[in-house]
């Protein structure tokens, strides 16, 4: 780790003109993928300005909608009776993420922003339509996810929260990394009636709704209708723990997976 | 039997201070103006070095100093020298390329140290690091142990990057079995590259009093007195009456701390160069490349069979990656302590082995829990199972039908050993009880009805252990005797300090070595402690490993303690007026034979240091004794291990749902810590088989570099397992022990994946069994 002035806002507009100040900073959220990067020197922030300390960024409230606080940790979302009340799928989600410990500390908003291509909350931001509440504006899940760790917010715009529209019925299945157990695939189905979303992650550069599966399930939830489904595996990603046919064969068999969830 | 003697689960004393953070482990110790180091490593896989530039570094606030290879060599540091010699087939030595601890010229692996940085905060000795600037020119890497003899020549003196060419076993007589066999069974093997991956990184300090002239070394090693001798006779950093290595409390070991490095060898220089201690502490990543890697061989097995399943002859040839460098005993492992085991449990009369070794731009490899044994067991027991299920016989007959029976016991087998005793049947037909064998049929079609597959798989074991008798040892290349010595000290108060050349990491020395002692003395448990780690307190030791701590240290424990018993007669005989074969000593008491006269343990120990009227010059005062003890032969614990497997064929993904290990340990001191022993094994045989792999790219960079990708074994990846024991005694030991440290990874691995073909109906599958890997075969079939 390099020497860097840590720094705790009190709010988000605070936050907001900390990082405003600092040559270099950074926004420290559960730190999960940030704490690791910095004591392998593989960054190098002068400012550190950690938003845990700010009101209200972790609550959690349910009405026409889910929304949930930025800064709400995995664990409380899993542990969340409002949460699973309304999309057991989600709550399911966030404890199936990395272990006890990471449950514990690393949270939604860190999660979004930073669009690591293996992440599990993707897939239902994607899935469930979510709105991205910033400090600057409101982003559709659609037009979130820009790529590998890549997003549509702009340099400093500070995640809020994220407002999950509340389907019928939702199923997410995960393959997780043997080793370290993010997803390699996971897949998220959900059924609003109207229309069915599927949010896929872990196969791609960044979660995605897939299209195929989609139009299969357009008809309804259905085990048998994904029966046939192939996925289209150029440009998944491959690596030694899956390859990119093989990921393309796990989206369709998580996706049966995630409907049989669903369907309960 | 009392509740704290031989054959009691004593709870293992230790724990109390591990699990309440009241260990001492290296890292813990810290110096009064301790500096700290940091180690340069090698970005490329192979390289020559150009210039290295310390000067921003020395620049750098807090930087003492930097120092390189040159430096090191120019003060007289020697090269790390493997200890066992092994010969080719033509009568030649082992090539050993010079192995400087700090490389001078060239690297050749990623991780390789070419300098270090020390500083007086661990933050000024990285940043020191960080400006360090070096000019490297690449050359290209041989990575692929298959291939390595056709690439590039690494080393000047090691034409085909080969180490050695060599051969055990009558080959004229196995190719003479081949040629009247009815059935040959054959198959490509790979053994994979394993990580060790102890808990505990490794770490040292060193330190040096300049007022007299001595270092001290705390440093993670399983074996001090070794890493003493190596250092002083060999690296020659300081002679060895001045030199003293401590190894305190070391977290998990598995062979990985077995070995002199790099990084303890250079501390302890640089504590001299600086006169003041420096530390260094592994990081987890660092820990991925500089410690010695496991396993890693490629092989060709045939195994030839009568028509009834009488097993004829076994061939096998295997090249086996020693990395860059001979790491400290890796050239015993493909040998002597794989080649020796292909009999397996069986009466194959014909048996013949080649391995060559070859140098790769790797990091190095050498003895991991097992060593050479798990190696040896994968290949017979692949075999046997392979063969059976083409001979379609049942794979437990085709066992039975060549074992070696108990009658049969000495048993000279074609590979050089001679087993003492076993009765592996007895362990076999235990563990089909425990893993109901009959209604496993009921199981696999049960399974089916759940789009399951499921597989059965067995793994009849033999290990040497107890490593190992001197003279064999010797006589077979190595270095160094591999005797064992112990002293017990009983203080003035009756009191008991135990000191033993063994060393635990893990094992629970304290607590079983205070069992047998107890027992043997007749004194309470809480009455003895056990020291070890540390070569100012014991004479001498050669360490943990080989499962040899009990069956060798133990035994020298006995040994020792049974002097006091005969010193102890002395003192009462002499208290008694009578002589000392008038004395027995039963249950911690000294009575005098025909008389109600006796003394106890502590009456005896209390006069021995209050010598009112000895007479000196036939009885001294003190009670206190050492023994050497070297063993007449390697132990042979075996066993059978059955694996079920369930196949999710959607996805490849297995899982383990039985697992039944009976071991024949001989007698057992203390059973919970056997269990918690075999358990561990277990674990690191089925992470070997389902998921450990320590992976190279065609560059040499190490891809599996960290937990996110080097997949360890987790507790919900093993089933509850099941683990029994049966008993034959070591013949030729006084305890009749044979020892359990490695015996769950060397069997373990064969089992499940003979489960793992069994369920998909395969020949050959690669390990780890990673579900692509299983899935891709269920693909194909």
């Amino acid at each position: 780790m390099y020497r860097f002035k840590y720094q705790k806002a009190a709010s988000v507009a605070e936050a907001a003109s900390l990082l405003d100040g600092a040559e270099d900073g950074v926004y420290l959220a559960g730190g999960m993928t940030l704490i690791p990067t910095l004591k392998a020197r593989l960054a190098s922030p002068t400012d550190v300005i950690d938003l845990g300390a700010i009101d209200g960024m972790a609550d959690i409230s349910v009405g026409d909608t889910v929304r949930i606080g930025a800064l709400a940790r995995h664990a409380e979302v899993a542990a969340s009776a409002a949460v699973r009340g309304a999309i057991p799928a989600l709550a399911d989600l966030a404890g199936l993420i990395g272990d006890a410990h990471v449950r514990n500390r690393g949270t939604l908003g860190g999660s979004v922003a930073n669009s690591d291509p293996a992440a599990d909350y993707p897939a239902a931001v994607l899935a469930l339509n979510a709105v991205v509440h910033t400090d600057r504006r409101t982003i559709a899940a659609d037009d979130f996810f820009k790529g590998l760790f890549e997003t549509a917010l702009e340099p400093g715009e500070i995640v809020k929260s994220l407002a999950f529209q509340i389907p019928r019925r939702a199923g997410y299945a995960k393959f997780p990394n043997p080793a370290s157990r993010y997803a390699i695939v996971g897949v998220m189905v959900a059924d609003f009636g109207a229309e069915v979303r599927v949010g896929v992650t872990g196969a791609g550069a960044c979660a995605f709704r897939s299209a195929e599966l989609e139009r299969a399930l357009a008809g309804g939830l259905a085990a048998e209708a994904l029966a046939d489904v192939t996925i289209p595996y150029d440009g998944f990603n491959s690596d030694i723990h899956a390859s990119a046919e093989y990921r393309g064969h796990l989206v369709a068999v998580m996706a049966q997976r995630a409907v049989a969830a669903a369907i309960g | 039997m009392s509740e704290t003697g031989i054959g009691a689960s004593v709870k293992r004393r230790e724990d109390l201070r591990f699990i309440t953070g009241a260990g001492r482990y290296t890292d813990d110790i810290d110096q009064p103006g301790q500096a700290y180091a940091v180690f340069l490593r090698s970005p490329h896989a192979r390289a020559a070095i150009g210039s290295i530039d310390a000067s921003a570094a020395l620049q750098v606030p807090g930087v003492l100093a930097v120092y390189t290879g040159q430096d090191l060599a120019a003060d007289g540091i020697g090269d790390l020298p493997c200890g066992w010699m092994v010969k080719s087939k033509d009568g030649s030595d082992m090539i050993q390329p010079p192995h400087p601890p700090i490389a001078v010229e060239r690297v050749n692996y990623v991780g390789e140290p070419y300098g270090l940085v020390v500083a007086e905060t661990l933050q000024a000795a990285r940043d020191g690091a960080e400006a360090v600037a070096v000019d490297f020119d690449a050359l290209p890497a041989v990575v692929d142990p298959a291939s390595a003899m056709q690439g590039d020549q690494l080393y000047a003196q090691a034409p085909n990057n080969r180490c050695y060419d060599w051969e055990l076993g009558d080959q004229a007589a196995t190719d003479a079995a081949f040629a009247r066999a009815d059935h040959v069974t054959s198959l490509d093997i790979v053994n994979n590259r394993l990580i060790p991956n102890a808990m505990e990184p490794r770490a040292a300090t060193g330190c040096f009093d300049a007022a007299s002239g001595d270092y001290t070394l705390y440093t993670t090693s399983q074996n001090p007195h070794l890493a003493r001798l190596v250092m002083a006779a060999f690296v020659q950093v300081a002679p060895e009456s001045k030199l003293r290595v401590v190894s305190p409390d070391v977290g998990g070991g598995f062979g990985s701390k077995i070995f002199v490095y790099a990084e303890e060898t250079a501390v302890t220089w640089a504590a001299g160069k600086l006169r003041r201690p420096v530390k260094w502490r592994a990081e987890r990543a660092e820990s991925f490349l500089a410690d010695a890697h496991g396993r890693d061989h490629v092989t060709k097995a045939e195994l030839a069979l009568a028509a009834d399943g009488e097993m004829l002859g076994l061939r096998v040839s295997t090249i086996a990656n020693m990395g860059a460098y001979l790491s400290t005993f890796a050239s015993s492992v493909p040998t002597y302590l794989y080649g020796t085991l292909l009999a397996g449990q069986y009466k194959t009369p014909a048996v013949y082995v080649g391995v060559q070794a070859v140098f790769t731009n790797t990091s190095p490899v050498d003895a991991y829990r097992g060593a050479g044994r798990p190696e040896a067991t994968y290949v017979v027991e692949r075999l046997v199972e392979t063969a059976a299920r083409e001979l379609k016989m049942d794979p437990t007959a085709l066992r039975r039908r060549n074992f070696i029976q108990p009658a049969d016991f000495p048993y000279e087998t074609p590979v050089a050993l001679v087993y003492d005793t076993g009765d592996y049947e007895a362990s076999l037909n235990r563990a089909l009880e425990h893993v109901d064998y009959a209604g496993f049929a009921a199981r696999r079609d049960a399974a089916q009805a759940r789009g399951k597959r499921r597989g059965i798989g067995f793994s009849c074991y033999i290990e040497a252990c107890g490593l190992a008798p001197s003279q064999v040892a010797l006589s077979l290349g190595a270095g160094v005797g591999l005797f064992e010595s112990a002293e017990v000290r009983v203080n003035v108060t009756g009191s008991v300090t135990v000191i033993t050349g063994a060393h635990s990491h893990g094992q629970g020395h304290e607590t079983t070595f205070a069992q047998i002692v107890s027992e043997r003395l007749g004194i309470p448990f809480d009455s003895v402690e056990v020291a070890h780690g540390d070569t100012s307190r014991g004479d001498y030791g050669l360490g943990t490993y080989g499962s040899r701590s009990l069956a060798v240290g133990g035994s020298a424990i006995v040994k020792a303690s049974d002097k006091i018993i005969a010193k102890g007669k002395k003192i009462v005989a002499h208290a008694f007026e009578t002589t000392d074969e008038q004395i027995d000593f039963t249950e911690g008491v000294f009575a005098e034979r025909d008389s109600n006269r006796s003394m106890t343990f502590g009456e005896v120990a209390f006069a021995a240091y209050v010598p009112a009227n000895f007479p000196l010059d036939e009885l001294e005062p003190g009670l206190s004794e050492k023994a050497f003890y070297d063993p007449g032969n390697f132990t042979y614990p075996a066993g059978a291990h059955v694996c079920e497997v369930e196949v999710d064929a959607e996805t490849g993904v297995l899982e383990i749902v039985k697992f039944v290990a009976v071991d024949d340990f001989g007698h057992v001191i203390n059973p919970m810590i056997v269990a918690g022993q075999v358990h561990g094994g277990l674990c690191q045989g089925i992470g070997q088989a389902l998921c450990e792999h320590g992976v190279y790219d065609a560059s040499g960079q190490l891809v599996t570099g960290s937990f996110l990708d080097y997949c360890m074994p987790r507790a919900d990846d093993v089933p509850s397992f099941v683990v029994d024991t049966t008993v034959t005694p070591c013949t030729h030991n006084p305890l009749g022990v044979k020892g359990c440290g490695e015996a769950g990874a060397i069997g373990a691995t064969a089992a499940v994946m003979n489960a793992v073909t069994d369920a998909l109906g395969v020949k050959e599958l690669a390990m780890p069994a990673r579900s692509e890997v299983v899935w891709r075969a269920l693909s194909a079939a």
